[in-house]
């Protein structure tokens, strides 16, 4: 469990301190693969390496299961950062060292493996990433999503219980992002280990994450369940990205509702329910004629969602309101 | 051919370009044996770097700065009381060993320090989270990231030490700027002049290719 408490960070910028984080309260989970979503410069780099101290906080303590690691001495800290692995935007791999030496390298130097552990364990990490062919190559003769399983398979190598990802996608195509993205879920899930992974795409915390702290100016606006903070976003920023991930421009839509008649729903449909044949059966059973404004029937994580804006005209509305309601529907009034 | 070349006395010429060899070898073997620590400590002590010290990298800065500013001709005859404590005579080829690598080791210091600080941060960032020490982000990460830049360094510092093992025939230093400065320039026998330009021209071309192709054998970038 990670666990912040009041934590804050500033940089001395020609004598004054500017805030990147203002004093943060935050708890993840063990096991759980946490979001934080942001644009850049909202704090969300500075965030999360405080988590292995690579920023070191000017305030605050951060409690990693139970132990204050901002009281480490150096030596503690280097053997705390071998059990938490971190990939970046662009890799950072060793251009100079093969795969198998860049997934061998913090064993290296960590000096506690036999040669012999190494080569087994980065054999197994080829595996598990699917490039035991591309043991010998070097970086500079791979693909970015061929690059990105190198960063993973090296920052597993010392079998770490945390894992950041740092924009781990934001540099891949959409395919490769999707397999890379299968990957982080698939490691999690086998392995039990913590993930937190900080985005600028709210379709990459859809896809794999279970809670979400929007970040905002160096404050975390927003936390909470993905589905909670997907389907019913507060904050602003929240429904910007929301809007973004669903590629709706939120002007238009607006324009769009004004010129709809009747009144205005927004239903939101989550698990079973989403597979329900529900709005003939509404309509027929009060009366009413719909129109779909928009729409969307997707997933997070492994939960199908839908998402409806309709229009509803004539019949019987209160009726009409509460069938969707029994039915375990989300109903919320727009207009 | 022979009428043409009469002055040239090729035994004499031979251990003259073996003298040069000497002097670029040692001088280049001592140049970076000096050069690159302190490089990596430029690099290191350096603004927002692994061990930032604002004093200590002034300081440094400031001695490859005044070794690097004074014309080598110059550093040659201020060296020669150094040199003579140093190895007893600061003629021949020996005595013009240590002014060669004081001209040399800074100049290499300087391309050391631009090589490391083309490592990408991201690199360091990277090899700091897996939880290496000063030293094994050194050995281990800085230094193999930077070995392409650091053997054209090293060419160039080669071929820098040529030219200034040439000039110090002037102090008697031997080697073909000897041959050259006393033979073909104060006895002007043109012959041994173009012969001496001649073998430095291709010791320099032949150095160069040396480097290039060893650079292209450690990138892999």
């Amino acid at each position: 469990m990670i666990v912040f408490n009041q934590v804050q960070k500033s940089y001395q910028v020609g004598g004054r301190a500017i805030p990147a984080l203002y004093p943060t309260d935050m708890t993840i989970e063990t096991g759980e693969v946490f979001g934080i979503v942001g644009h850049s410069g909202a704090g969300k780099s500075t965030l999360v390496r405080l988590i292995n101290l690579l920023e070191p906080p000017t305030g605050g303590d951060i409690l990693i299961d139970g132990e204050n690691i901002t009281r480490y001495s150096s030596a503690e800290l280097r053997a705390f950062r071998r059990k938490v692995g971190m990939i970046f935007q662009h890799f950072n791999l060793l251009s100079s060292k093969t795969v198998s030496d860049n997934i061998a390298f913090p064993m290296k130097l960590a000096g506690i493996y036999s040669k012999a552990e190494i080569r087994d364990r980065v054999q197994e990490l080829l595996a598990r990433v699917s490039l035991t062919d591309h043991a010998d190559k070097y970086p500079s003769q791979l693909s970015g999503g061929q690059k990105q399983r190198v960063g993973i398979a090296r920052a597993l190598a010392c079998r770490p219980t945390i894992l950041l990802c740092d924009e781990a996608t934001s540099a891949l195509d959409p395919q490769t992002t999707q397999s890379v993205l299968r990957l982080l879920a698939e490691i999690n899930k086998e392995l039990g280990l913590t993930i937190v992974l900080i985005t600028h795409e709210m379709d990459v915390v859809r896809r794999v994450c279970d809670r979400v702290a929007v970040m905002d100016g160096g404050r975390v606006v927003e936390m909470g369940p993905v589905s909670d903070v997907f389907l019913h976003p507060k904050h602003p920023t929240t429904r910007d990205f929301v809007f973004e991930s669903e590629s709706v421009d939120s002007q238009e839509h607006q324009r769009d509702l004004q010129k709809a008649n009747g009144r205005i729903l927004r239903l939101t449909f989550r698990g079973e329910s989403t597979y329900q044949p529900l709005l003939g059966s509404v309509a027929r059973a009060s009366g009413v004629d719909f129109s779909i404004l928009s729409g969307r029937i997707d997933h997070i994580k492994d939960t199908p969602y839908g998402q409806l804006t309709l229009s509803l005209i004539g019949g019987d509305l209160d009726l009409a309101m509460s069938v969707l309601e029994a039915a375990d529907v989300h109903v919320e009034v727009v207009r | 051919m022979e009428a043409l070349l009469s002055n040239v006395d090729w035994p004499e010429i031979g251990i003259a370009s073996w003298d040069t060899l000497v002097m670029v070898g040692m001088s280049l073997l001592f140049s970076i044996l000096v050069g690159l620590p302190i490089g990596v400590l430029l690099f290191l002590t350096g603004k927002r770097q692994l061990l930032e010290q604002p004093v200590a990298y002034a300081v440094l800065s400031f001695v490859v700065n005044v070794l690097r500013s004074v014309p080598f001709i110059i550093l040659l005859i201020v060296m020669i009381p150094f040199t003579v404590m140093l190895i007893g005579t600061s003629l021949g080829v020996a005595g013009a060993i240590p002014p060669l690598v004081a001209g040399g080791a800074p100049f290499f210091a300087r391309l050391v320090e631009t090589s490391l600080r083309e490592v990408d941060r991201g690199i360091i960032e990277a090899t700091q989270a897996m939880g290496a020490n000063v030293r094994q982000i050194i050995f281990g990460a800085l230094l193999p990231e930077a070995l392409p830049g650091i053997i054209a360094g090293i060419t160039v510092t080669a071929i820098t030490l040529v030219s200034y093992a040439a000039m110090s025939g002037v102090i008697g230093g031997g080697g073909l700027g000897d041959l050259a400065i006393r033979f073909g320039y104060q006895r002007f026998q043109t012959d041994v002049m173009v012969i001496t330009v001649a073998l430095l021209v291709i010791f320099v071309q032949v150095l160069q290719m040396v480097g290039d192709r060893l650079v292209l054998y450690f990138s892999r970038k």
